[in-house]
């Protein structure tokens, strides 16, 4: 019960890793996957190497760089921030990828017929495709929170004392190894299940028929 | 000066050249019907048109600009001329109001309240009052075509290209749509391809037949029906009158 504050302690930080890095991520995919999809070819190779160097290399590696990598070129980053900021550009290359696949489902016939009433480019893309790719998007985007949820465990190895680090602080304590471990797993797994089913209402809430997971469900309940 | 004006239009794909010099002009609420078999270049032309596709060589001229200069704001001109797509393309995620009305928001800078009140009020024109709310998967073939119609009204364009509006319609909702597109005549200049010979003997001012790239004939609605020039315009009016019925 005395290691209680502790593991509430690790609890927020895990929480905000997966939050912030999440938000952050989301705009930095945005961004990677309109580069990608929409840029020239200069723009497309940047966004494309981006992608593929993050996704081609372990987070926990990204992390070393960024902790005990960058302070060798004068920039030394505490252990959150440096934590943050890996998970938020680890995180926006795969986010990248599941919002390039949206948009690529997109029938070529909404930017044509958003150019035909006179939108530019940039109106077209925010008003009429990004609108839908977003939402077809929402289903990976729940896989993506969940990973993210877990993967912030890693940033226990650079110093963050987050949800498993307090763990095993206190299990190193106590020697109460299965105890402390089984609660940190339930923790994580309740997280799970909660966070699931509120992106699953949110879902419903932003679900238009017709379009992406939404039509798949009221096909199922036909 | 016309209203439109299409001068020596060449459009190629690669070897293969689909428009192989089109010219016309059409004037201020002129209602033409470009007739031909398929893949001779109809749907390329609307296109060279408003610039989605834009020609090889040629002119196209609107309201006294030329459109096919690099130099024109082209998303300003688009706003003159509307486009019916076969496949209707509307916007998924926005309700026919919204579909209609998103135009005149985000490309007119209409307020909000005002672009609602004159797409209801477009929407009402073409039959859809009770659909205003429905996303378009909710609409049946006919009811999106009609929402197609009332987004390119609502821009107030001096012309509405029809690309085979109802070619992608059960028959029994095709009438619906025209019925829509006849009282336009006269409103709007409409340039419209279509196979319907119905909606072209009685609503154009004049046929176009085009075949090869190349307009073959043209003429009003009596003419080329009763008293066709050339063998080959006779021969398709023959083939496509007994596939679609005279009316």
């Amino acid at each position: 019960m005395d290691s209680l504050p502790s593991l509430l302690d690790g609890l927020s930080i895990t929480l905000l890793l997966t939050f912030i890095s999440l938000t952050i991520g989301l705009v930095i995919g945005v961004a990677l996957a309109l580069g990608r999809v929409y840029g020239n070819k200069i723009i497309s190779s940047v966004c494309i190497g981006y992608i593929e160097v993050i996704r081609g290399t372990p987070l926990l590696v990204q992390l070393f760089i960024l902790y005990f990598g960058l302070p060798s070129v004068g920039i030394i980053l505490t252990p959150l921030s440096a934590a943050l900021l890996g998970l938020s550009l680890n995180s926006g290359a795969y986010q990248a990828e599941y919002l390039r696949g949206s948009i690529q489902s997109i029938p070529s016939g909404q930017m044509i017929a958003a150019r035909t009433l006179g939108m530019n480019r940039l109106q077209s893309i925010q008003n009429i495709i990004l609108p839908q790719a977003l939402r077809i998007s929402i289903p990976a985007w729940s896989n993506e929170l969940i990973y993210l949820l877990k993967y912030t465990s890693i940033a226990y190895i650079i110093q963050v004392r987050e949800l498993t680090a307090e763990g095993k602080f206190i299990a190193a304590d106590t020697f109460r190894f299965i105890e402390i471990f089984v609660i940190i797993a339930v923790i994580y797994l309740a997280l799970t299940v909660l966070l699931t089913a509120i992106i699953d209402k949110i879902e419903k809430r932003l679900s238009i028929p017709g379009i992406g997971a939404a039509e798949s469900i009221a096909l199922r309940n036909a | 000066m016309h209203m439109l004006e299409v001068k020596d239009v060449h459009k190629s794909y690669g070897n293969l050249e689909v428009l192989k010099g089109i010219s016309f002009t059409m004037e201020k609420g002129e209602t033409k019907v470009i007739i031909g078999t398929s893949g001779t270049g109809k749907s390329t032309l609307l296109y060279c048109i408003n610039q989605l596709n834009p020609p090889d060589k040629g002119e196209v001229w609107l309201d006294g600009e030329e459109i096919t200069n690099p130099e024109t704001d082209i998303n300003k001109i688009r706003q003159k001329i509307g486009f019916v797509f076969q496949e209707f393309n509307l916007f998924n995620h926005l309700t026919a109001l919204r579909n209609v009305s998103i135009g005149l928001e985000k490309v007119k800078g209409m307020d909000k309240e005002k672009a609602q009140e004159r797409a209801m009020a477009e929407l009402t024109r073409v039959g859809l009052k009770e659909q205003v709310q429905q996303y378009p998967a909710q609409l049946s073939g006919g009811q999106k075509q009609r929402v197609g119609i009332a987004r390119a009204l609502a821009m107030d364009p001096m012309i509405i290209l029809f690309d085979e509006p109802t070619s992608a319609l059960d028959p029994e909702l095709i009438g619906d749509v025209l019925d829509v597109m006849k009282a336009l005549a006269g409103s709007v200049a409409m340039l419209v391809v279509t196979h319907e010979m119905g909606f072209a003997r009685n609503v154009a001012d004049e046929i176009i037949f085009m075949e090869g790239g190349i307009i073959v004939e043209s003429g009003p609605p009596k003419q080329m029906f009763q008293y066709p020039k050339k063998p080959r315009t006779k021969e398709f009016l023959g083939k496509i009158s007994t596939l679609y019925g005279k009316e």
